[in-house]
């Protein structure tokens, strides 16, 4: 197994990466979504997160990853053999994938060769505790798309059929990315992500260069440079780590709250679902970057992360929600 | 008298033979036939395992998983590999019918770089067929021999011992600063805007120099990958930096504006070491089509039209909808099996089966060809939007005809089980008469109680129809837009009496409909026809159909071949 591209040497993309890092902190936000060009980092940055990612601690052989041997599900068969230390899972989840693959099904084969009636557990069992990774999410059928979401959104998954009645814990973070130019995601998809970020190839010649002799000394000098950058890799860990504790003692001031829902208010986003994120990240921001009162601006500066795709689609506006996003925050908390 | 294009297919292939894994492999559009045969034979010399694969293969042979022959045969599980799971070089043919499906999962494959490589033979006609651009962007190597006479073409072999001899240097293959950084502003001047494409470009350069026994990249070598990778991926011609009389007039539409922002004087690379960039782009330069502009378009267009059929509008044969009678098949990993079915095939054989069994076993002993899985069909469902001017001018005309071609084919709607929703535009504004749905009769009434009267507010119509269709895509419909109209818009947007600004808006959102990408068709109910209409259609890409003394009938027979065509 060729390990993946270090996090931190990816060039640039910060909007993206940051978007993940808080996330990682705190998993409630409720997903990313990158939406760019191709070949713009995006399958990189997701599989790098494996890399980057502390280690979680999990009951050994558990299909769901249980943190204790009380969340294991009835219908696992688990060997006692203790908990031991196993990387964040990051679950690829390929386009037209069955529905029985995401959710699990009944195991056929066993059913079919020895007559017993298992449960055959799927790829949202896999991705407990960790991320779930849609490539070109926009081309996903939509009544995957769903389950994924309303799972994502209950955190426990349960499926009914063929005689099974199974349910386990389904707590995972989704990312999906996709290229908007082959087909765009239903608002109500949208609206469900909690953060989302437009990503761009890099503007200048020079970021463009760095890009290329890092990937290339990735592939021609692989041990030296994942060396250098693994180090970058367990600070930015360790930070992460640390941020995971500081964030239940971050303290949001009523300003900040306000400020919050006055900048909603203004672009008119539906629902709360636009504040609480909003709140979220913000939180998870100042937990990382070590301080513990959340202020207006760690708002400003998640708000076109957490907002931009809640917004009312006008077709005569050639903008873009991001342009709206950024004024707004301008006019309101200036 | 051998063509170079061909000189370089052969020498694209030498360079996937070096390198497979890092190159990701090549993407040939030529037609089957000699041609082509010698070079799916020079493949066939390449080094390692191969495996032809198609487009419908399962994702058990692609990731492995339980061999279920052999499974029933011995009672025990027994598992297969995966192609997915075994280095390899995957030969697609026919790729230009790649589903998006499979392009994911080979996607994935190649960016793990596990040492999976893939040909795409793809046999696409003109512009309009071709491989997901999922792949084209991940395959190194582009060759187009469409048009190549086989008499400029001659057999080769790809694999000797010179490229064993090339694969051992590779890795000692360095590549100085100077060269990353003339490679990215050559991509950027050509207007190749993935990171990928420099990337796959320098990896082309490091096999060309191995294969010449050089231990670092020289312009030679850079030239060769410039000509293989980047100039099939030329979006413009290479601009200049200080006064570019190349210049295209526009970019496409679909590119990224940014294109122009980009800083392609950059302090790295000052003025002094300008001189093999310009080498390379020239050479590139004489690559290009003339038409590079025209193709551009269309593949841009070519994406537009794809994303209209996203999601929604297609029909899958196993998982949703109608049940239809089961039927013999495999377990692929995307059938679900049909058990009652699968146990009735199953239990004649029973009695039978327990003698012919090496050793007793309990229970019931099923094989392969017992297994049923379900199908079942499903048609997404067609959402006709009919959009009638019920202007003064139109009201005074042919207001009535209209209803009545709407009336016969809201029958056959009716009929095929169509949804319809009709949008009115009169005075200042539109109104959605009726939201989609399949009722007749509350179609028919609504109808009848249209008043006509006032401006003729084109634009807003338009407008609703447009987010109408929009909708309805997202709840999985596929929507056709009838425009039915005398087309003298005169009231703008906004509601104002403005003949130009009204005109202005007409056209605008005719381009949005094209965008967005729905299909529909424009239908001059005036007197005679007229041409700004007709522009008008254009701009939607619509047929236009002009009726000066159509009736009813003849109105609703236009339209029904025109949406069947």
């Amino acid at each position: 197994m060729t390990r993946p591209f270090p996090f931190s040497a990816i060039v640039g993309q910060d909007e993206m990466k940051l978007a993940m890092i808080l996330t990682a902190v705190d998993p409630t936000i409720g997903g990313v979504l990158v939406f760019g060009d191709r070949g713009t980092g995006k399958s990189t940055a997701v599989r790098a997160l494996s890399g980057l990612l502390p280690n979680i601690r999990a009951v050994t052989r558990c299909p769901v990853n249980s943190a204790s041997a009380k969340d294991i599900p009835d219908w696992a068969d688990v060997p006692d053999e203790g908990m031991r230390m196993i990387p964040t899972p990051v679950v690829d989840l390929p386009l037209g994938v069955t529905e029985d693959r995401v959710v699990g099904a009944l195991d056929i084969e066993k059913a079919l060769t020895l007559g017993q009636k298992a449960f055959e557990p799927g790829l949202l069992a896999r991705a407990n505790r960790g991320y779930l990774y849609i490539d070109e999410v926009n081309l996903l059928e939509d009544h995957i798309v769903d389950l994924l979401l309303d799972v994502a959104q209950s955190g426990e998954n349960v499926v009914e059929r063929e005689g099974l009645s199974i349910r386990h814990n389904a707590r995972f973070v989704l990312v999906g990315s996709g290229n908007p130019e082959e087909g765009e995601l239903r608002p109500q998809l949208l609206d469900r992500f909690g953060l989302s970020v437009e990503v761009t190839s890099p503007k200048d010649v020079d970021t463009r260069i760095e890009v290329i002799r890092r990937r290339d000394a990735y592939e021609s000098q692989t041990k030296a440079f994942m060396a250098e950058w693994q180090t970058h890799d367990i600070k930015l860990r360790k930070r992460i780590v640390a941020a995971k504790q500081a964030i239940k003692h971050c303290e949001t001031p009523n300003e900040t709250l306000r400020a919050c829902a006055e900048l909603c208010i203004a672009l008119g986003s539906d629902g709360l679902r636009g504040e609480l994120t909003l709140l979220r990240a913000a939180r998870s921001l100042a937990a990382f970057e070590g301080t513990l009162t959340v202020t207006i601006d760690h708002v400003k500066r998640v708000a076109p992360s957490a907002l931009r795709h809640r917004l009312r689609r006008d077709p005569l506006d050639e903008a873009g929600t991001t342009v709206r996003v950024t004024r707004a925050v301008e006019e309101v908390l200036g | 008298m051998i063509s170079p294009v061909w000189d370089r297919a052969k020498l694209a292939m030498r360079l996937l033979a070096i390198d497979p894994t890092g190159l990701g492999g090549a993407w040939v559009r030529a037609r089957s036939g000699p041609v082509r045969d010698y070079l799916t034979r020079a493949i066939h010399s390449f080094p390692g395992k191969m495996t032809k694969i198609h487009n419908g293969i399962s994702d058990e042979q692609l990731f492995g998983g339980v061999d279920l022959s052999s499974t029933l045969a011995t009672g025990k599980v027994v598992l297969q590999q995966g192609l997915l799971q075994v280095p390899q070089v995957l030969i697609l043919p026919m790729a230009e019918r790649c589903p998006a499906e499979l392009a994911a999962r080979i996607s994935g494959a190649l960016d793990k770089q596990h040492g999976h490589s893939l040909i795409a033979l793809d046999e696409g006609f003109a512009d309009n067929e071709g491989l997901p651009s999922a792949l084209t962007d991940r395959l190194a190597l582009h060759l187009d021999l469409e048009d190549l006479p086989l008499g400029e073409t001659d057999a080769f072999v790809v694999y000797d011992p010179k490229i064993e001899a090339a694969i051992d240097r590779l890795a000692n293959v360095s590549v100085p600063a100077q060269t990353m950084t003339d490679l990215t502003i050559t991509a950027l001047r050509l207007g190749v805007i993935s990171m990928r494409a420099p990337l796959l470009a320098l990896r082309a350069a490091k096999a060309h120099a191995a294969m010449n026994d050089r231990s670092e990249v020289n312009t030679d070598d850079l030239l060769a990958a410039a000509e293989l990778v980047l100039a099939p991926r030329a979006t413009q011609f290479p601009t200049n930096d200080d006064d570019d009389p190349l210049q295209p007039p526009e970019p496409p539409e679909t590119q990224p504006d940014d294109m122009e922002n980009i800083d392609t004087k950059s302090s790295a690379t000052g003025d002094t070491m300008q001189a093999p960039i310009d080498l390379i782009l020239e050479a590139t330069a004489a690559m290009l089509p003339q038409d590079l502009l025209d193709r551009v378009a269309t593949q841009a267009a070519l994406r537009t039209a794809t994303a209209s059929n996203g999601a929604g509008s297609k029909t899958k044969g196993n998982r949703r909808g109608r049940p239809i009678p089961s039927r013999q098949g495999r377990l692929d990993g995307i059938s679900r099996i049909d058990l009652i079915a699968t146990l009735r095939a199953a239990s004649p054989w029973q009695p039978l089966r327990q003698k012919m069994a090496a050793q007793k076993r309990d229970g019931i002993m099923i094989r392969p060809t017992d297994i049923r899985t379900k199908r079942f069909t499903e048609s997404s469902d067609r959402l006709l939007i009919f959009v009638v001017d019920a202007s003064g001018s139109a009201a005074m005309t042919r207001l009535s005809e209209a209803k009545g071609a709407v009336e016969l084919l809201l029958a056959e709607a009716y009929a095929r089980r169509d949804h319809v929703a009709l949008v009115a535009f009169r005075g200042e504004g539109a109104n959605i008469l009726l939201p989609p749905t399949r009722s007749l009769v509350q179609t028919k009434r609504r109808l009848a109680a249209l008043p006509g009267g006032g401006g003729t507010p084109l634009a807003a119509g338009l407008k609703a129809a447009m987010e109408m269709s929009i909708a309805a895509r997202g709840k999985g419909m596929s929507p056709t837009v009838a425009l039915l109209t005398d087309g003298k818009a005169n009231i703008a947007l906004d509601g104002t009496a403005n003949r130009q600004a009204a005109n202005d808006d007409a056209t605008n959102m005719a381009l949005k409909m094209r965008k967005i990408g729905t299909p529909s068709l424009v239908i001059d109910m005036g007197p005679r026809a007229q041409r700004p209409l007709e522009a008008l259609a254009q701009t939607m890409a619509a047929p236009y159909i002009p009726l000066p003394r159509a009736d009813a009938k003849r109105l609703s027979a236009a339209v029904s071949t025109a949406l069947e065509g």
